[in-house]
């Protein structure tokens, strides 16, 4: 006689009143293929945990992005906010769309050179820009877009020096409505800020004042809030061509639009609850086009936008690796998938499902990672069916903010996987080795000898 | 190690009992483990028994069999 399919014996207790038969079924999502590439075979072979990005998802979520907003507004520019995802093989699929690059470190300048996009298309933002990244930004031609008056200062004295004409923006920061408010990056609006900004640069005559530039927040759920950014942006904007006759030639309104992850703490799943991108572009458009530019001064809009193009193409695929029940009687389960490469599990309830057919009951779960601390919990309650050892699962929505912020420790980074257009896999990053990791320590020659035998 | 006396069980692995007025739901190799229960077997005869039925290793039985009791006495269901 075939023996029946074994899976852990559960006892579940029901609420009174909703008692049936069924009362502990529910159905379960099973993801064993991505793309039709079977998540099992792609453990067998490139190891667990492993990361996917999927290149035909990032194309398909580019492109409508892309129309949504190029339907309502004239001239539109996305640009890659690169510490999103900055993996070389995901920036060139944004490239290859026709995304300019925005970057806020000196080697994420460097990333985007190397990735072929010409200096003129690079926007560097952020609050560090050393003197030298500053004269090769301004000798490339790239838009700089100055945080604060020591940055200012900075770049009017090497462009003296060195007789350079930066194309220059501010980043501007304001009230939307919007608490806490963002007010640590770029110049205040409301208190005066931005204007003295944009007085000093014209009046320096060294620097070219090309666009104003905002990020209001990231994740953000309320549409009318970029209604206000854009409102303020075309107000200062108007307020340069009365003053100085200079009209700016793009308003850049920075990243910050939600992905569908479910936010820590919230009650509906995020697929429910945020905006679409198309409600975004409705109130941006909307704000521009409304704030009485002459047709032929209509500024270049410009997106930077990040997590919501990219987080849904990645999935992070894992291993149980052992079950517990802890003393408060609740299960648990223990991944090989840890809050150092999953940082978002911090930010996220992320959608986690099983990579095998189970039973029909499912047990609420504890999932931990395989770290030696008490941070390292993936979901603090899931619903699952009864996972065992050497059970898979797919993290899903993992393609933003991880594969920059993940951390070496205890355990090396895996490797990560792009499925192409057409499915075929391709190391896009190797998985470390000890190796790679000591590459760069040295060991002092009074250390060198090994005392122990 | 016992069930206790009072406890109704169906095959369909539906348990109610009736001293707390708590039911619970249990899947089928549970509901076979209960039933081995309510005929006093040894925790070895069940061994015997569900691994014969079902495809499992012994050692992965013999430790989800430990956690089934765990979670029977978390519910109370089984004598002290
Ligand atoms: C200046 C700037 N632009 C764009 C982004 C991308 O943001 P998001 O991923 O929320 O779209 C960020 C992220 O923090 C940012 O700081």
């Amino acid at each position: 006689m075939e023996k029946l399919r074994y899976e852990r014996p559960i006892i579940k207790k029901l609420n009174t009143g909703f008692v049936n038969k069924f009362g502990t079924q529910t159905k379960n999502e099973v993801v064993s293929h991505l793309e039709g590439a079977s998540v099992k075979e792609l453990i067998h072979q490139y190891g667990s945990p492993l990361f996917v990005i999927s290149e035909k998802q990032i194309r398909r979520n580019f492109q409508h992005a892309s129309r949504v907003f190029k339907t309502r507004y004239p001239k539109v520019q996305f640009a890659w906010s690169y510490k999103t995802n900055y993996l070389n093989a995901v920036c060139r699929v944004f490239h290859q769309e026709g995304s300019w690059a925005e970057v806020v470190s000196g080697f994420e300048y460097e990333k985007a050179l190397g990735n072929g996009v010409p200096g003129n298309k690079i926007i560097f933002n952020g609050p560090d820009k050393t003197e030298e990244q500053l004269i090769l930004a301004a000798q490339n031609n790239s838009l700089i877009h100055i945080d604060h008056f020591d940055e200012l200062y900075m770049l009017i004295k090497v462009s003296e020096e060195f007789s350079l004409k930066p194309r220059v923006a501010i980043r501007v920061n304001m009230d939307t409505g919007i608490y806490p408010k963002w007010d640590r990056f770029g110049f205040n609006y409301e208190n005066g800020q931005a204007w003295s900004a944009v007085t000093k640069i014209i009046h320096s005559g060294l620097l070219s004042l090309v666009g104003l530039h905002c990020h209001i927040g990231t994740f953000m759920l309320e549409t009318a809030a970029y209604g206000i950014a854009a409102t303020k942006l075309s107000e200062l904007a108007h307020k340069i061509k009365a003053n100085f006759g200079l009209a700016v030639q793009y308003l850049d309104l920075g990243g910050g639009f939600p992905s569908t992850n479910t936010l820590k703490g919230s009650y509906l799943p995020g697929t429910d609850t945020v905006p679409t991108i198309d409600q975004f572009a409705d109130t941006i458009s909307e704000a521009i086009l409304g704030a009485g530019f002459d047709q032929e001064e209509l500024p270049l809009l410009i997106l930077e936008t990040g997590r919501a193009l990219v987080d849904d193409a990645g999935f992070l695929l894992g291993t149980v690796l052992a079950n517990k029940r802890l003393s408060d009687g609740r299960s648990s389960t223990i991944l090989d998938i840890g809050v150092n490469s999953l940082f978002t599990a911090f930010w996220y309830d992320h959608k986690v499902t099983p990579a095998q057919e189970g039973g029909q009951y499912t047990e609420e779960t504890v999932l931990y990672g395989p770290l030696c601390m008490n941070i390292d919990i993936i979901r603090e309650n899931i619903s699952l069916p009864l996972l065992k050892r050497g059970d898979h699962v797919v993290v899903h929505k993992v393609g933003a903010y991880n594969m920059t912020q993940w951390m070496q420790f205890i355990t090396l980074r895996p490797n990560i996987l792009l499925l192409d257009q057409n499915s075929h896999p391709h190391v896009i990053r190797q998985a470390e080795t000890l190796n790679y990791l000591q590459s760069g320590e040295l060991v002092p020659e009074h250390l060198a000898k090994s005392s122990l035998s | 190690m016992k069930f206790k006396k009072n406890i109704a069980t169906s095959d369909t692995g539906f348990v109610f009992n009736p001293g707390s007025g708590d039911s619970f739901s249990s899947n089928q190799i549970g509901t076979d483990i209960i039933a081995c229960f309510k005929e006093d077997k040894s925790r070895q005869e069940i061994i015997e028994l569900i691994s014969d039925k079902y495809d499992v290793e012994r050692n992965q039985l013999e430790k989800d069999l430990e956690d089934f009791l765990t979670q029977l006495r978390e519910h109370n269901l089984l004598e002290e």
